[in-house]
């Protein structure tokens, strides 16, 4: 563990707390622009943080512990996953401790306590969006495990850091498998951000909610913290993406502190890239009904499986 | 692995990925309800095989693998879509939604089956000493997706554009297997593919003129 590392790893959690919500608000932006609509401004999502975090929080009273803790454990394992991740640079001491396995893990617990929580309270659109997100993540998880395994198959190894060296830094290839895994990807973090195929992050009307139906009972730091830890969850899939499809520009272990600020630009340069094809594809596609869910997400597994079998066959 | 990949040259990169993006396309139309997208996968797939046999030509300096490739772009790009989507103006079959088995299983027997042809093709391919020959399976995988295509399918035209997406796969694993067949076999499939589909195209509007519908199920009743 050297100074270095420790220094990318600050800055690359800094980074990614700071950046989530902009990017949330640069998606929305993007919606509206392609929509039509006047689009909202760049910042709303700071504003929407700042404005909860002032307010009292009020707490249903038959609350049990299992409500209170669920913001802080959501934003924690958010907060764990942006320090796994390689989004600037793959020298992270933080992330010898887990591996891509374990990412899909964190993701997981996320997923258990807001589900819990929303359950806890007992009210009907709680247990709807709960049961709702565990249909939608069961389904997820493996195929988002197939997609990070056709990654550790070409390179050799389930840990983020050495799977983007590997990725970035040799001689350039092209990797049918990558093209099958990429599209399970996408379908996959679109299912797992509460994005339009699947869910509508802007709806209002509660018998279609799956995310937001969990967070309605919220209020305040609490609804401010889950907030924040959806946006970074956001963030954390397009590092995912960015880092398994596009690798290049990630600052590599041995190179230097400048390499680490040249890496920033390059990273902000491809997430509004990326947000703006969110916004396109949520803009494209229409809602789908929530029983289509589970097929829309079996293809994703599909595709992700062929991806490893392509592997196999091509690569040998 | 790592050297396994990066020795190949690039043009057999390209191949591989198109053959990849062949094996998608065949697995997006057997997900397919819509008709009309159905055609529309079926043209997108004769671009993919149109462009690895070019790139497979330009490889291997093989002068009638341009002839072929010109003449899948020709066929399978331009005219064939271009009469299917005809036909299905004329038998106004836009919005025509079927399936015999529901989409998810298809696509479990799909995977099956693409496990299967890799196996089968592995030996094939260990014999063979063409750059493609690694695509071999992807051929034979996406020959046995249309296949099923055609099994699950119940209407008449789904089942003709799963025949011709077969078609479609032979000719692949014809050219990854051997640099293509000799040029009068392949013009001789050409026009049979062609004939068929105006035969068939008459077929259609006979079986709709007899049954009011073009669901094949009808044809298993027998009448007096």
């Amino acid at each position: 563990m050297t100074l270095a590392g420790i220094a990318s790893q600050l800055l690359q959690l800094a980074i990614a707390l700071a950046l989530a919500p902009l990017l949330v608000g640069w998606v929305n932006q993007c919606r509206a622009w392609l929509q039509n609509k006047s689009a909202p401004p760049l910042l709303l999502p700071y504003f929407t943080i700042r404005k909860l975090f002032v307010k009292d929080a009020v707490v249903a009273d038959n609350a049990s512990a299992i409500f209170r803790i669920t913001p802080y454990v959501v934003f924690g394992a958010m907060c764990c996953a942006a320090a796994i991740v390689p989004s600037l640079a793959t020298d992270l001491p933080f992330a010898s401790a887990a591996d891509a396995i374990a990412l899909v893990g964190l993701f997981a617990l996320a997923r258990v306590f807001i589900a819990l929580a929303a359950m806890d309270i007992g009210t009907a659109f709680g247990s709807l969006g709960a049961r709702r997100e565990m249909l939608v993540g069961f389904l997820a998880e493996p195929a988002l495990l197939m997609v990070l395994f056709t990654a550790s198959l070409i390179s050799g190894s389930t840990s983020l850091p050495s799977i983007v060296d590997t990725l970035a830094h040799r001689e350039l290839a092209i990797y049918p498998s990558l093209a099958f895994a990429g599209v399970a990807f996408t379908m996959v973090s679109l299912a797992e951000n509460a994005r339009i195929p699947v869910d509508n992050p802007a709806t209002h009307l509660e018998l279609t909610m799956i995310h937001e139906a969990m967070l309605l009972e919220y209020s305040a730091r609490h609804l401010a913290l889950m907030e924040w830890a959806a946006a970074l969850k956001l963030f954390n899939y397009s590092c995912i993406g960015l880092a398994l499809f596009c690798p290049y520009g990630i600052a590599a272990a041995e190179s230097g502190f400048l390499a680490l600020l040249g890496a920033a630009p390059v990273l902000i340069a491809k997430l509004a890239v990326g947000g703006f094809l969110l916004a396109t594809i949520e803009t494209l596609s229409a809602k789908m009904r929530i029983f289509r869910a589970p097929e829309f997400l079996g293809t994703a597994f599909l595709l992700a499986v062929l991806g490893m079998l392509v592997n196999q066959m091509l690569g040998s | 692995m790592d050297e396994a990949m990066t020795g190949i040259p690039l043009h057999a990169q390209l191949i591989n990925l198109f053959a990849a993006v062949l094996l998608l396309l065949a697995f997006a139309m057997l997900a397919q309800r819509r008709v009309l997208s159905l055609v529309n996968l079926f043209a997108a797939q004769g671009v993919a095989l149109g462009v690895s046999t070019a790139i497979v030509a330009f490889a291997t300096n093989q002068p009638h693998l341009y002839a072929s490739a010109a003449l899948t772009f020709a066929l399978k790009v331009a005219l064939l879509p271009w009469l299917l989507h005809r036909l299905i103006r004329k038998l106004d079959v836009r919005w025509d939604v079927e399936g015999l088995i529901n989409v998810p299983t298809t696509m479990l027997i799909g995977i099956v089956l693409v496990v299967f042809a890799f196996n089968l093709a592995l030996p094939i391919a260990q014999l063979a000493s063409t750059v493609t020959r690694a695509t071999l399976g992807i051929a034979m995988a996406s020959v046995m997706l249309s296949f099923l295509m055609m099994i699950t399918r119940r209407k008449a035209l789904p089942q003709v554009i799963g025949f011709l997406s077969m078609e479609n796969g032979l000719f692949f694993a014809a050219t990854s297997a051997t640099y293509g067949m000799p040029m009068v076999v392949e013009l001789g499939i050409a026009l049979d593919v062609l004939v068929g589909m105006l035969i068939l195209g008459v077929f259609f509007f006979q079986i709709r003129e007899q049954f009011d519908s073009l669901d094949l199920q009808h044809f298993e009743k027998l009448k007096e």
